[in-house]
């Protein structure tokens, strides 16, 4: 299949170039052009081209939450949003801690034939952080990394093993920077507004001193670590140092917290009770600017659809999450654009920031690369709504929001597996 | 940041949810129509109409005595219908969700809901989904507030010290837990007392609590030097020994209120507690029984309180 993305505006984050032209696509790959007359031309004119959104975390709900989700629903909103690949954490149920498991979303997601879909492997067995998993054969069944999702281990013990088996094999592990016993009970940032509004808080400090024991075991044991979900200005920091010092690590961000902060929970906003929580003012500004510097390697949606139910409960009782998927590329861009950043170094850290940590040769506009692709309306308004969603998740701080920033067409290997109507 | 949920768009109270966020003039309201009521009280026949007709639901998911006797008997003498219902014990135990339950009983005609809830802003959750006519009055939610026990609070100082701009008031103990702290200091602020203390170790303090406007002190002789107004917090008992306390006989060593303490706030100071005390734990017996204390007139200020924020939320008009 031949398809020419013509006219378009197009963007290619990975070497930065941003020059009006046209796509060449053939046989599900980019290509510098052809000379036959294609079988499909995408009118691009006024539109930006660009490759398709590589998204570290999405959960997609199966096995065992169907309920709240399906693979469905959650791939249409992934192409519906740009998404070409994602990576979904173990925390199904049962987990992914085997590889019967993972072989069958792989499976299932391929079926369905929208984005991409990268199972990462549990790191310890149901996520109990006392046996590991069979690393060796889940990553043989399709695993591109190893994680806890948000159950961090207590006993360092077993950290430590499992970072060095994980080592062993030069598996990468992700982890969220948490210490158990610090969060335990915590639904928000320890900070004022926890204090007026009653609720109990996460110390920054529960992320700081995990990542610190994280950083001193990657220097023992050499592991490949990308840390989920930074939180704070302090664990910026020790990022930042990390990264000069060498070690071999990278880390992402929600994009939620770049944009949100505690003072957002209102009067018990559930919707944003999230995972890890909302933190201060000055927290999310360290994280919105660390994103730009490239301390930061990506920010993911973090998709986590809740029933309904779920979140019409008191603050603390209610399940922690929001949907992502389908607002990860305008709140990509609304940052973007409130640091007036050129839109080729924005979308680097939903395509090639987050595809030089997944190690794939997508999120880049170049020939030989596989033709996953967005075209999108940079300034089409969309406004936050539940019907506007194709997930089933509806549960997002930004309900009511205009956003700017609309998906016209979605490519994944070749072919067009979103068009706007 | 929306609306005030607890105001409606002319600015009355729809429902009392916290005293965080009223203005000055509804506090003042309430306290002048509760000392209106202090009068009903004391009568022969100790009722009036205002809430002829209304249904009141004591909707209690935490367990309580005293405030859900004193919310019970100012219904009644407002000429409420009251229905109790102990939920703890009933529909939440077979698994119906809050604004299920909420629901169900709205159904039955409800125009008021006293809401009691271990989760801080479950009120809030069921103010947004009741009917425009349904008002929602908080009676303490988990560690947030309880704004109906901040304003008889309010009101037991304001009898007997008249005037709140020169008051020190020192409030002691667990403030960590405590919404009834966080409801008395709000109401402080507002009402203009100059100098709120919070005396505690750092285990019973909530992070930032500077910025509720106190001032933190660590040692009872400097946090009762001088003081108009003490109020002593309920220590829960399984805080008593763990991480945060050592002991009870420690705490009380250190924190609890006695006599040769007192000795240091001003001579006509008054002592507090929103009950049920731990004799010997927060208070010695001679002081919770002593000339200072008044703690018991608390409990019947309480009564007149919760009628005035009844009928005003919910009165005939």
């Amino acid at each position: 299949m031949k398809i020419l993305i013509k006219g378009g505006r197009v963007v290619d984050p990975a070497s930065g170039q941003d020059k009006l032209g046209d796509v060449f696509v053939s046989d599900g790959r980019i290509v510098d052009s052809f000379k036959d007359k294609p079988e499909r031309t995408i009118d691009a004119k006024g539109l930006v081209v660009a490759p398709g959104l590589i998204d570290l975390s999405a959960r997609l709900r199966e096995p065992g939450y169907e309920y709240k989700a399906t693979l469905e629903s959650e791939m249409d909103a992934a192409v519906a949003g740009g998404v070409t690949s994602l990576a979904c954490p173990p925390d199904t149920d049962p987990p992914l801690d085997e590889p019967g498991l993972v072989d069958m979303l792989r499976r299932r997601a391929k079926a369905l034939a929208r984005a991409r879909v990268y199972p990462v492997g549990a790191l310890t067995v149901k996520l109990q952080g006392a046996r590991l998993t069979e690393m060796a054969e889940l990553a043989a069944a399709g695993c591109v990394a190893f994680s806890q999702a948000n159950t961090p281990i207590a006993d360092t013990q077993v950290l430590w093993r499992a970072l060095q088996y994980a080592a062993t094999f030069g598996y990468p592990v992700w982890m969220r920077a948490v210490d158990l016993w610090l969060a335990k009970e915590g639904v928000a940032h320890d900070g004022e507004v926890a204090t007026r509004l009653g609720l109990p808080g996460v110390p920054v400090f529960a992320e700081t001193i995990a990542l610190g024991t994280l950083l001193e075991l990657v220097r023992a044991t050499g592991t490949r670590l990308h840390v989920c979900r930074l939180s704070s200005a302090a664990a910026v920091a020790l990022m930042r140092a990390a990264k000069k010092e060498g070690l071999p690590v990278s880390c992402d961000v929600g994009i939620h917290h770049v944009h949100l902060s505690d003072m957002d929970l209102g009067y018990f906003d559930s919707h944003c009770r999230l995972e890890p929580p909302l933190r201060s003012q000055r927290d999310r500004e360290a994280l919105a600017a660390a994103l730009a510097d490239g301390t930061i390697d990506c920010a993911v949606s973090d998709h986590t659809p809740v029933d309904e139910d779920q979140k019409q409960l008191p603050f603390a009782e209610a399940e922690p999450g929001a949907t992502g998927l389908e607002l990860l590329l305008p709140l990509t861009l609304k940052w973007g654009a409130e640091r007036k950043l050129p839109l080729a170094k924005t979308l680097a850290c939903v395509t090639s920031g987050a595809a030089r940590v997944l190690g794939v040769p997508s999120g880049r506009i170049a020939a030989g690369a596989p033709a996953d692709l967005v075209v999108f309306d940079p300034q089409a308004p969309f406004r936050v709504t539940p019907e506007a969603l194709r997930s089933q998740g509806k549960n997002s701080p930004f309900l009511g929001y205009e956003l700017a920033g609309r998906v016209h067409a979605t490519l994944v290997a070749g072919n067009v597996v979103f068009e706007q109507e | 940041m929306p609306r005030n949920p607890q105001l409606n768009a002319n600015g009355e109270l729809q429902h009392l949810l916290s005293i965080e966020g009223l203005p000055r003039e509804v506090l003042v309201q309430i306290l002048d129509t509760a000392e209106s009521f202090a009068g009903v009280t004391e009568r022969d026949i100790k009722k009036v109409p205002l809430l002829r007709g209304k249904s009141v639901f004591n909707l209690f998911f935490e367990p309580s005595t005293r405030t859900r006797t004193t919310f019970e008997i100012a219904a009644k003498r407002l000429s409420a219908d009251v229905i109790n219902l102990n939920v703890a014990a009933s529909s939440q135990s077979k698994g119906e969700s809050l604004l299920d339950t909420v629901a169900n009983l709205s159904a039955m005609q409800a125009d008021v809901f006293v809401v009691r809830h271990a989760s801080s802003g479950a009120p809030y959750l069921i103010a947004r989904y009741v009917k425009p006519h349904e008002h929602v009055i908080n009676a303490g939610d988990g560690r947030h507030a309880h704004p109906t026990q901040g304003l008889l609070d309010l009101y037991t100082i304001r009898h007997y010290k008249k005037d709140f701009a020169r008051l020190t008031v020192a409030v002691i103990g667990d403030v960590l837990h405590s919404r009834v702290a966080r409801s008395l200091i709000h109401g402080l602020t507002t009402l203009g007392a100059p100098e709120v203390r919070v005396i505690a170790p750092l285990t019973l303090l909530p992070a930032g609590v500077e910025a509720l406007g106190v001032r933190v002190c660590h040692d009872m002789r400097e946090g009762l030097k001088d003081a108009d107004v003490v109020m002593m917090l309920r220590l829960q008992n399984e805080r008593m020994n763990g991480a945060l306390l050592p002991s009870a006989q420690e705490f009380f060593m250190t924190y609890g209120l006695t006599a040769e303490k007192l000795a240091l706030a001003r001579p006509d100071a008054i002592v507090m507690h929103p009950g049920p005390m731990n004799r010997g734990v927060e208070i010695d017996s001679s002081v919770a029984d002593g000339p200072h204390s008044v703690i018991l007139p608390q409990v019947t200020f309480g009564i007149a309180v919760r009628m005035a924020v009844m009928s005003i939320v919910a009165g005939n008009r």
